[in-house]
């Protein structure tokens, strides 16, 4: 046990084994997207109340599952590191970043733009939205500290802090829905009991959930990729993976 | 089955067309760059890497 631990604090051994599983990831994120793409835009039936805008929920649920999800993979990346010292956990939390900011900012802006058919507006101060408002400030707050110490590991100790202090907010926006009866209707499917949502309707959006989780981990494997060969430039096998054959 | 009777109609989704298509572009635009950016950084620190490298064997041999 403690040896598999020790390798997979390894970012030679990391590197070596993500890269196999790349071109997977790669192949079934964008089959799952397109399809789910094509389902959802063109085959899945017309909302009866807020008529083609629903098909946006294609993109803003998947986007927002993974805004919050990978913001769990970033909290535990940061506690990994900082409890057990693991380089590697520390390049995971630096890599999973902006990769969160970018997937919270794409779930506020399709929001946004389905909220004016919907809801004559596209910005509202409603709990939902401000909360999900402040976990994309909570992303580019640790983009900006991992970037502003001069050493690493006073660098990864700040922001698996802050990235830990944060996890807070995670459950606000999960409840704010219910907590405070505002705009943003509750959520379309619950861990307990079946979605409210037609079966026809359904299917498509399990297709990009599940195509977005496929996206995310091939983008956070990259990232920690980029992340090991910015940092380990010095050492010999990295050396030799730049070498001229 | 497809939900529209043509391709117009498609495209203008009830009145919809901007908004939804708005909200696919930009996300599907971001994502791909998400997607391509580390491995084009990838290729620019290992051909750094290679410069150093080679500027290092120059130096020594030289």
């Amino acid at each position: 046990m403690w040896q598999w631990f020790h390798k997979l604090g390894s970012p030679r051994w990391f590197y070596q084994i993500s890269g196999k599983f790349l071109p997977w990831l790669a192949l079934a994120s964008v089959v799952l997207i397109v399809t789910g793409v094509v389902w959802g835009l063109a085959f899945a039936p017309e909302d009866a109340r807020q008529g083609n805008s629903f098909r946006i929920i294609y993109i803003h649920v998947p986007a927002s599952f993974l805004a919050l999800a990978g913001y769990y993979v970033m909290a535990a990346a940061g506690a990994v590191g900082m409890i057990w010292k693991m380089k590697l956990a520390d390049m995971v939390m630096v890599a999973a970043a902006p990769l969160g900011a970018a997937l919270t900012f794409i779930a506020l802006f399709t929001g946004a733009v389905w909220g004016k058919p919907t809801w004559g507006t596209y910005w509202i101060w409603d709990a939902r939205i401000t909360s999900m408002l402040v976990l994309l400030f909570l992303y580019i707050g640790i983009i900006a500290l991992s970037r502003s110490f001069s050493t690493r590991e006073t660098s990864a100790r700040a922001c698996a802090i802050l990235a830990l202090v944060g996890t807070v907010n995670i459950p606000i926006i999960y409840k704010s829905v219910d907590w405070w009866y505002t705009l943003h209707q509750p959520a379309t499917i619950k861990l307990s009991g079946a979605p409210s949502m037609h079966p026809d309707m359904f299917k498509p959006l399990l297709v990009m959930i599940l195509g977005f989780y496929c996206f995310y981990a091939l983008v956070l494997l990259l990232n920690t990729r980029t992340e090991i060969l910015l940092r380990e430039g010095r050492t010999s096998w990295v050396k030799e993976l730049a070498q001229p054959k | 089955m497809f939900q529209f009777e043509s391709f117009d109609a498609f495209i203008v989704m009830g009145g919809h067309g901007p908004y939804v298509w708005g909200a696919y572009g930009l996300s599907l635009a971001i994502m791909g760059w998400l997607a391509l950016a580390p491995l084009r950084r990838q290729r620019v620190l290992l051909a750094e890497l290679r410069q150093r490298i080679q500027a290092q064997r120059q130096r020594g041999e030289g």
